[in-house]
């Protein structure tokens, strides 16, 4: 295929006839840069609303228990449904595959002294495994871990904020405050991008905490993430049915609404997933709607150039060239014209979604880019499309008679 | 070598027809140089066209080196075109993106010649032409003396059995008319075939045979003094 002499005639056929040439390869570079922007801004698009719920785990299931507003089986209206820690035990054995981690919560205002300074905060007993479920991230020391929790280890790990709130300039690891009259020692610090109140707050082992509250085995909350290889449907119906078993086990009719109460990422996640799938409809439909015109104007085009030629042709004919050397010919280099053009169009593309992504931000858009797939994909339909936007033409060109064709003017 | 016999051709024009050539017999031996000449409208053009596998005729048989030329496809008439036939047109039809090498070459490429060897053959036939002080010339900025002769080598360059012209020097003054039938001379003493399309007697007198047409037949075919010379 590689055939020296034939790419010799079309670089010099490309090179003699610039105007010809860039006005060709002008029409694919603007279609391609267009697709590029378009496409990369719809792209910024779905990442800004990625980003925008994705700030907690993304798989989080919060379940909570309140007064109930229904009277059920023999039960009064208005009781007060209890977690207990059996509710832990049974929904750890029932769901095992459908977990991918759990912590049982419980969580009260309390005031935390350190020296001179003292504040009220929310102080929460979890499970290790808690700490995926915020988008927490530790400054400084290390999150509880499951010792802390079997030797009800009388520690703490604080918030950003309350390490400036009480210790100022200073750094809060390893030293001791007072909750409620009971020391405890600072194991570490975090930070949390969701804002001061989400850094106002203090983790404890959930034991050690039960322990110092009644120590009656009750509890307030479960934070679960569920099993990532469950499609949103699944986790969906499965929030639904621990939902209905925790009714049914602590005896709230299942028309209680607010007797047991559970957030289900899941059912947002399929809003978000809804929202983003028409964006993507949007952005492929415009996204081709470019390309379609790109192809357009290269097959108008190509019309033109191969009549512009009809009597260089003929003349080529009346020297010797065959009907196929023609077709050849002229579609190498309509291909060699698109796909140049088109990567140019492409790297300018992309170029500028670089340069104004960061000003985007505030439309918006966030991170705009096209993938590699949608880059390849596009250069081939462009190559495709010179292909057959060269090929009609030329074939039309190559059967005419070739006293016709010197003829023409 | 061009054997015709009973040859018709007409062109549609509407839904009329126009009877161009209305049987036309001609035979050219190898070696021969013929001009044909008649007024304008007679279809000089259309027999040259038709004999250098250019247009289809409709009606009678033409012998091209001996093989029947019958609902030829392009690629074949490409071929044969290529191997046996030379054209100069009146017009050059040079491609004007091209040096006076690179058109002499074109046939070469066709024939599928390296290229090394393509230029160094072109260049020869320039230097036969005596231009190959221009052969890095693009067509405008060429004579058109020039740009004939241009066009002369490149009929020649792959040795072609017959070489076509239509008025060859119809665009030129005397001096250049000159010149260039010159060349055909010297290339007909080669023992080339030479069919020559013109208007000036002084040019057909030059040929060694003259044909004239009138309204699609032929009314004369007869050798020149030059003609009846070499046949003694
Ligand atoms: N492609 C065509 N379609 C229709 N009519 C044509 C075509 N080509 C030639 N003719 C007509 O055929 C007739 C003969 O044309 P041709 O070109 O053979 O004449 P000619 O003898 O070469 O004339 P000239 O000396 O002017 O070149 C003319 O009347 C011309 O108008
Ligand atoms: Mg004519």
């Amino acid at each position: 295929m590689f055939d020296l002499d034939r790419w010799r005639e079309i670089f010099q056929s490309i090179g003699k006839n610039k105007l010809r040439s860039a006005l060709s390869g002008f029409t694919v570079a603007f279609a391609i840069l267009l697709f590029t922007l378009l496409f990369g801004m719809g792209n910024g698009l779905q990442n800004t609303f990625k980003n925008e719920f994705a700030k907690d785990a993304m798989n989080s299931i919060y379940i909570w228990s309140n007064y109930t507003t229904i009277a059920y089986k023999g039960n009064q209206i208005g009781r007060r449904v209890q977690f207990k820690n059996d509710d832990f035990t049974f929904l750890k054995e029932t769901y095992g595959d459908k977990i991918q981690t759990i912590s049982p919560k419980i969580q009260r205002s309390s005031e935390v002294v350190y020296k001179s300074e003292k504040d009220t905060y929310s102080v929460r007993g979890v499970y290790p495994d808690y700490y995926v479920l915020e988008s927490a991230e530790m400054m400084d020391g290390r999150f509880l871990n499951f010792r802390d929790i079997n030797e009800k280890n009388k520690v703490v790990v604080i918030g950003r904020m309350v390490e400036k709130d009480l210790f100022g300039q200073l750094s809060a690891l390893g030293k001791q405050i007072n909750i409620e009259g009971i020391i405890y020692q600072i194991i570490g610090v975090f930070s949390d991008p969701g804002g001061d109140s989400d850094e106002r707050y203090i983790y404890t082992p959930f034991t050690t905490m039960q322990t110092m509250y009644g120590n009656n085995g009750y509890l307030d909350e479960f934070g679960i993430t569920y099993n990532p290889d469950l499609s949103i449907d699944e986790a969906i119906a499965f929030g639904n049915k621990m939902l209905r078993e925790l009714k049914e086990k602590h005896n709230v009719s299942p028309n209680d609404q607010r007797g047991i109460g559970l957030n289900n990422y899941a059912t947002n996640n399929k809003e978000v997933s809804g929202i983003m799938g028409g964006l993507s409809i949007l952005i492929l439909v415009i996204g081709f709607g470019t390309l379609k015109a790109g192809v357009v104007g290269i097959s108008n085009i190509m019309v033109y150039i191969v009549k512009e030629r009809t009597k260089e042709l003929g003349i080529r004919k009346a020297v010797g060239a065959t009907p196929n050397a023609i077709v050849a010919m002229i579609i190498q280099e309509a291909v060699f014209i698109t796909a140049i053009s088109g990567y140019l169009g492409l790297i300018i593309g992309v170029g500028i979604l670089e340069l104004a992504g960061p000003s985007l931000e505030k439309y918006f858009i966030l991170n705009p880019g096209v993938s590699q797939p949608v880059v390849i994909g596009a250069t081939l339909t462009l190559i495709i499309a010179g292909l057959i936007a060269g090929y009609l033409p030329a074939k039309k060109a190559a059967s005419i008679k070739p006293v016709v064709a010197l003829n023409s003017d | 070598m061009i054997r015709i016999e009973k040859l018709h051709k007409s062109y549609p024009i509407g839904k009329e027809k126009l009877h161009v050539l209305k049987g036309i017999d001609l035979h050219i031996k190898e070696g021969e140089f013929v001009s044909i000449m008649g007024s304008s409208g007679s279809g000089k053009s259309t027999l040259l066209n038709i004999v250098g596998l250019l247009d289809e005729h409709d009606e009678g048989n033409y012998y091209l080196n001996g093989e029947l030329i019958k609902d030829l496809n392009e690629k074949k008439a490409a071929i044969l075109r290529n191997k046996f036939l030379g054209f100069v047109f009146q017009s050059f039809n040079l491609i004007s993106y091209k040096t006076a090498l690179e058109n002499v070459a074109l046939p070469l490429y066709y024939k599928g010649v390296n290229r090394k060897e393509r230029l160094e053959i072109a260049m020869e036939y320039l230097d036969k032409v005596g231009l190959k002080a221009w052969a890095n010339h693009l067509p405008n900025e060429l004579s058109g003396g020039q740009k004939q002769r241009v066009a002369i080598a490149r009929a020649l360059v792959t040795k072609p059995k017959v070489v076509l012209a239509d008025e060859p020097t119809g665009a030129l003054d005397s001096t250049t008319t000159d010149s260039v039938m010159d060349l055909l001379r010297d290339i007909n003493n080669e023992g080339m075939t030479v069919f020559v399309i013109t208007h000036e007697e002084e040019v057909a007198e030059q040929t060694k045979r003259i044909v004239r047409l009138k309204d699609g037949l032929i009314i004369s075919d007869e050798l020149t003094s030059t003609g009846k010379a070499k046949a003694v």
